[in-house]
């Protein structure tokens, strides 16, 4: 949010510093004074566990390298290793491992927040697409993180994800061949996916930076969705909302902790300990869990081009969405069809998802199939018509007035204690 | 906070929590911290790696051979008459790390010279039989070491480190 | 928002239901291969339970004596077999076993030489190499045993996948796996058109397997006086293989309950801080 800056540098070297980089001004303003709205609940804490999650990865991630080595005949042996060896290498590489599908727990509550409270909707549109994006690099750094153990899933995960680019009408064959570096998944495979597994974080990195610029640029939105009118809405950044993300952080530390030292193979998959073998193929190729919807959604489609598109669009029709739900009220509180086409789309999602486990065969498919229409449908026909017919729910006129009810209420005026406001 | 804590009773049970969580966040990121760091540790494999045995039996009075242990050189020596004379009778007072020639090998074995092949200047690899004084001359930065590899002159600060050895049998040493 | 967790909790229990009911038609993975059964290790328990040292040095034994002709377990040491938290062999033991086997080495004349290994060396495999292998057992060679205890489960459906995820009974579909499998040999049920050179085993995917059944009541003599039968041998050697691939699980759980203490102390600090924090906020 715009508006003068309150920060006073305090020392001289701080005055000093101010005049030539003002970095601690920056902070200061951005993760300090910023104002944010004080009825967020704790679906709002997911950003800041986002967070949390990437440095995380990127830490464990840096350490594994020192001791990973990325060719075909050491690959395996490398990260058992790590899990045998390296002091405290087991750890580190759990937390690694269990830590990609923690960050994919946290980025879901949050996109489906940000759906639920209509988070995408005018002014925040560039903020909802940049996160669409962060998404869309999540996805491949994870797959390719998967495949850097060279297990049997690694490996046709990796020929099977590479496959789907020779859907491309002419060119994708030549396309699948550049990502192989030679006629099929092998070293020279392994090797570009390593070095772009390594990149990919940074490049997220600087997606969340812009990302977190362009929150600060609309502010928050709100369960109410309703945008702040004044000071009395608010409530500074520090000590409120870093106090409550840092108990949310620990909650959910708590569950990773849970997940790396007591079910560490939970998330993962068996065959992914039978070294990569190019001449067996495992009778049920599956990826990580949090690809799995959009596994489900490509298996749907009985059409090699057919199954890629929709794939592909699944995650592309996201980025309209700001523009395919027409209603201008923002929260799903105040928008009663909104809510529950809201809370039958999260369930297609996870029907999807369980579909994407199951084998291709039968029900299955069919079942797969009527959920993959009815995901488009949310999109394209469910939310597009619910802008036009629903009548809202009448909106409250400002975050304090839903928090304390309409200021005509005896108990606002008699016992509210004092403005929260300190400075 | 500060103001508020002389007016009010309650803000010392206040600060005390506040003060717990403080304390309690700063265990918990240098124990976060710590398994990062002490994953940089030389890990189980090249703990185990520690010791190598070597047949002596080949070596002939005057040569040397360099066998690895631990992924550096080290320099075994059979030592010939001349180079032990040499070696006893240098005034301890002239070295610049006064070390006597009986304290660099094992008792009644004073032809057989055992010493890591690392230069404790900036740990090159010195060349042997070589330089003023017979004994190693590291080409990087000139230090000369004696038939004891004591350094004698140069800017190496230290003698040549002898590794933790035993004789197995009168043919065999185990370095490590 | 105060109604939404019942809305939640009415579409989660009939997606459940969707799903329950689709569970039946999905077994479909291996019809002939009986689920097998949960087996009490003294590791089961995901936060507490530990390896039976005995019982691992007996796996061992069985591994050595038996398995150990056909199948290697080249991820580990021989000072595995000494370290903490694993079978916990003497440091002196550890030596004379590792010195049983031969390690070809180039000698300083480049040509191949044997020496005894040593405990830094690696479980030396019973074939030279994987094509080796495969041609003296049928053109497929037996794999490798480091890991399998991780590598291997069976599909549990839908009602316990969601359990698990508190029991953490999952991480012992392996073990329980390999315990089937070496219990699981019998005759071929009449009428089942029999696979030349293979043999029939009642929880291998398929039923019919290449390695034969090679354990036998009372064929390896136990030092302590744990029965000799072909139950108690596949335990042990199943405890062993689960030990080799997942060595530092007593490590892990020790540490696990140490570090959950100290979060759940520390977010409840948090929540009072917080709490404190926000107590000046109107409507909080």
């Amino acid at each position: 949010m715009s508006g003068h800056s309150s920060y006073i540098p305090k020392s001289g070297i701080e005055r000093w510093l101010d005049v030539r980089l003002p970095v601690v001004r920056m902070m200061h303003d951005q993760f300090v004074s910023f104002p944010t709205p004080k009825n967020l609940n704790y679906w709002w804490t997911f950003g800041g566990i986002l967070m949390l999650c990437l440095v995380t990865q990127i830490i464990s991630g840096i350490v594994l390298v020192m001791h990973y080595t990325p060719h075909t005949s050491l690959a395996f042996a490398s990260v058992e290793h790590i899990m045998r060896n390296v002091e405290y290498g087991w750890l580190i590489r759990y937390i690694h491992q269990n830590g990609a599908s923690m960050f994919f727990i946290a980025v879901y509550i949050h996109i489906f927040r940000g759906m639920y409270y209509g988070s995408y909707k005018e002014p925040r549109e560039v903020l909802w697409i940049l996160g669409v994006i962060i998404f869309l690099l999540m996805m491949a750094t994870a797959f390719m993180g998967y495949v850097l153990p060279w297990g049997q899933m690694s490996f046709w995960g990796a020929t099977v994800i590479t496959n789907l680019f020779s859907a491309i009408p002419i060119v994708g064959n030549t396309i699948t061949s550049l990502l192989w570096g030679g006629f099929s998944v092998d070293n020279p495979t392994l090797n570009r996916l390593f070095s772009l597994h390594y990149l990919l974080p940074f490049m997220i990195l600087g997606v969340v930076i812009l990302h977190v610029w362009a929150l600060h640029v609309s502010g928050q939105n709100n369960p109410t969705g309703v945008e702040p009118k004044s000071s009395k809405d608010m409530v500074p950044f520090t000590p409120y909302a870093t106090v409550k993300d840092g108990f949310a952080m620990v909650c959910f530390i708590t569950l990773f902790a849970y997940f790396v030292f007591f079910n560490p193979g939970y998330l993962g998959h068996p065959d992914n300990y039978i070294p990569a073998n190019p001449l067996v193929t495992p009778a049920h190729i599956v990826p990580e869990w949090y690809l799995l919807p959009f596994y489900a959604i490509l298996r749907a489609i009985p059409d090699k081009l057919g199954g890629v598109i929709a794939m592909v669009g699944a995650i592309a029709i996201l980025f309209f969405l700001p523009w395919l739900d027409r209603s201008k009220v923002k929260s799903a509180r105040y928008r009663p069809l909104f809510k529950q086409a809201f809370w039958v789309f999260a369930v297609v999602c996870v029907g999807l998802g369980y579909l994407g486990a199951m084998p291709a065969e039968g029900l299955y498919v069919t079942m797969a199939q009527i959920l993959t229409f009815y995901y488009f449908a949310h999109f394209l026909i469910i939310l597009p018509l619910i802008g036009v017919f629903e009548t809202p729910k009448p909106l409250p006129a400002s975050i304090s007035e839903s928090v304390l009810g309409p200021k005509t209420g005896a108990s606002t005026t008699a016992g509210a204690p004092a403005a929260p406001e300190r400075n | 906070m500060a103001e508020n804590a002389s007016t009010s009773p309650e803000p010392t049970r206040r600060d005390f929590l506040y003060l717990a969580t403080g304390a309690t966040a700063g265990v918990a990121g240098i124990g976060a911290v710590w398994p990062f760091v002490a994953q940089l540790q030389p890990d189980a494999s090249q703990l185990a790696l520690a010791s190598v045995e070597v047949n002596i039996t080949s070596i002939q009075r005057g040569q040397a051979i360099t066998v690895m242990w631990r992924g550096r050189p080290v320099f075994v020596r059979h030592r010939t008459e001349e180079e032990i004379t040499a070696a006893r009778g240098v005034q301890l007072s002239q070295l610049p790390d006064p070390q006597s020639d009986d304290a660099r090998h094992k008792a009644n074995r004073g032809q057989w010279l055992v010493l890591v092949g690392v230069c404790t200047h900036l740990g090159c690899v010195p060349i042997g039989t070589a330089g003023d004084f017979k004994g190693w001359f590291c080409p990087c930065h000139g230090s000369h070491y004696d038939t004891s590899g004591r350094i004698r002159r140069g800017p190496a600060p230290r003698n040549l480190e002898i590794p933790p050895y035993e004789f197995v049998s009168d043919t065999s040493i185990r370095i490590g | 928002m105060i109604r939404l967790p019942a809305r939640l909790t009415g579409l989660i229990v009939a997606a459940g239901l969707a799903l329950g009911m689709a569970t039946p038609a999905l077994s479909a993975g291996s019809p002939d291969a009986p689920r097998p059964a949960n087996v009490p290790w003294s590791f089961s328990n995901p936060f507490w339970g530990m390896f039976d040292r005995a019982q691992l040095q007996r796996g061992f034994q069985v591994y050595k004596e038996v398995c150990s002709s056909c199948h290697g377990m080249e991820l580990l040491r021989y000072r595995n077999l000494g370290e903490r938290g694993g079978p916990e062999f003497p440091e002196a033991m550890v030596k004379a076993l590792a010195a049983q086997y031969r390690v070809t080495e180039l000698n300083d004349r480049g040509e191949p030489a044997e020496r005894p290994a040593e405990a830094k060396d690696p479980f030396q495999s019973p074939f030279p190499n994987k094509l080796a292998a495969a041609a003296a057992n049928n053109g497929k060679a037996p794999p490798d045993l480091s890991v399998i205890a991780k590598a291997r489960t069976y599909f549990r459906g839908f009602p316990l996948f969601v359990v698990d995820l508190f029991t953490g009974e999952n991480l012992m579909t392996g073990p329980n796996y390999l315990y089937a499998f070496l219990t699981g040999y019998q005759e071929p049920p009449a009428g089942v058109e029999v696979v030349e050179g293979a043999h029939y085993n009642r929880y291998f995917p398929g039923n019919w397997v290449g390695m034969p059944n090679i354990l036998a009541d009372g064929q390896i003599q136990y030092q302590d006086n744990s029965p000799q039968t072909v139950s108690q041998y596949a335990r042990d050697v199943t405890a062993f293989m689960y030990w080799a691939a997942e060595p530092k699980m007593e490590e892990r759980k020790r540490m696990g309950m140490f570090v959950i203490l100290f979060l759940i102390f520390f977010a409840t600090l948090l929540y009072f801080t917080k709490k404190k924090v926000w107590a000046s906020v109107k409507g909080h």
